[in-house]
């Protein structure tokens, strides 16, 4: 067993670690709030520019634009949304497994991939397989702007435009709860036609120029938009998943410091009982 | 009379309220916008946004770009939350294309040691405080 100061410096030096998980399990908590708020104000953006797609795609029936239009599907995209950081449980590594063995679909059909990765995780990940990795990004941090995503959403759209690509995805990590975050895989292209239904009374508007040519910029903006949203809801489950696993790591280390205690009072007990039964010893010799 | 206005980029809401008027910088030309204006759906070019309260007020927001949509009751501002152009985004797009080629070289800067640690002191001085306040309620 060891000796009492061993056991004391261990119980120090694990309390020391305890702090910091408890540290970063606080901060994770007040960092989710913030973020979820975050999400809660992108989605009347997203929403509106929706309905705007519908009006538009219901006022010109004949112009078809490529975002619009599905094709077969030869080669396909991915936009892949991950952590910078770890300590954050299990979140990266689950969405990983749903990517390959989507990715190994694809292979086994004979369709080539693109990934677009965003954060450095992900870098880490998909450098060792091989990928075809056609753009990256990281540190978007946890205040994610728009215009850092741009680069990255540009190089997919292009290439969807030139025909390179047929499908894009775009695969996040759904907030569900603060238990629970999943993994989602969503099509970004060919975009969706938005339901009549959803477009209630239906009129139309006066188009400055032509629909036409308002189409494609709107069509982007709902792009990165969609993908903006996407990462903020990524930045609330890491957030989520840390504090899960900071508040673990913690009451892991209690447990033990717990045990170390326990261990210690023994050796403590154990040392005392044998300097009495030396001194009874010396005392019966005299 | 007045319609309602607001401003909304995807980061975040930037106004809302009702207004007598609204003068905003149309692709073609600088709109202006009062109640009961036919829907109308243009681009805007970066320029400012003029928005007449029902107080009398005038407020001003400058935009970068973005999406106007009317309706007669409602004028909707989809603000682009950042400046762009065909050449902004080229450069952007050139951009990540090259960190994916760092990526694949693996000169990754994966673990960033300086933030980390920057963090880690963040960590603990939001710590120490939180014991202190913590103390001081006791």
């Amino acid at each position: 067993m060891a000796s009492g100061k061993e056991i004391r410096t261990k119980i120090a030096s694990v309390k020391n670690t305890q702090k910091i998980t408890k540290a970063m399990q606080m901060v994770a908590a007040s960092k989710l709030r913030k973020t979820q708020n975050r999400m809660e104000a992108s989605r009347p953006y997203a929403e509106r520019i929706r309905t705007v797609i519908g009006h538009l795609s219901e006022a010109n029936p004949d112009y078809r634009h490529p975002y619009l239009d599905t094709r077969d599907v030869k080669r396909v995209g991915y936009i892949i949304v991950s952590t910078d950081r770890g300590l954050c449980g299990s979140l990266n590594v689950n969405m990983f497994r749903a990517i390959l063995a989507d990715l190994r679909r694809w292979e086994d059909e004979g369709v080539e991939t693109d990934l677009c990765l965003i954060g450095a995780k992900s870098h880490a990940f998909f450098r060792r397989l091989r990928t075809n990795i056609v753009a990256a990004t990281s540190h978007v941090g946890e205040v994610p702007k728009v215009a850092d995503l741009v680069g990255a959403i540009t190089t997919m759209t292009d290439a969807y435009r030139e025909g390179t690509i047929d499908r894009l995805f775009f695969v996040y990590n759904r907030f569900v709860n603060t238990m629970s975050q999943n993994a989602e895989i969503a099509t970004l292209l060919p975009v969706e036609p938005v339901d009549k239904a959803e477009l209630q009374e239906y009129w139309d508007y006066l188009y400055e120029p032509s629909a036409g040519e308002l189409v494609d910029g709107v069509l982007d903006r709902y792009i990165e938009s969609q993908v903006y949203r996407g990462v903020i809801e990524n930045v609330a489950c890491e957030m989520a998943a840390k504090m899960v696993a900071m508040k673990a790591a913690t009451e892991n280390a209690g447990k033990f410091i717990d045990q170390l205690q326990l261990d210690y009072n023994k050796a403590r007990q154990a040392a005392i009982t044998q300097e009495i039964a030396e001194i009874v010893g010396g005392a019966a010799a005299v | 009379m007045s319609i309602h206005v607001d401003i909304v980029s995807a980061e975040g809401d930037i106004y809302s309220g009702e207004a007598n008027w609204v003068f905003a910088p149309g692709r073609l030309g600088e709109l202006g916008i009062a109640p009961r204006h036919a829907p109308l759906l243009t681009e805007l070019k970066p320029g400012e946004v003029r928005v007449e309260t029902t107080d009398g007020e005038e407020m001003f927001f400058y935009v970068t770009g973005g999406v106007l949509e009317v309706q007669p009751h409602l004028v909707t501002v989809l603000a682009d939350s950042a400046l762009r152009g065909e050449d902004l985004d080229e450069d952007a797009a050139l951009a990540a294309r090259e960190k994916a080629r760092e990526v694949l070289a693996g000169r990754s800067d994966e673990i960033d040691l300086a933030q980390a640690q920057a963090e880690l002191v963040e960590a603990e001085a939001r710590y120490r405080a939180a014991q202190k306040l913590k103390g001081k309620r006791r």
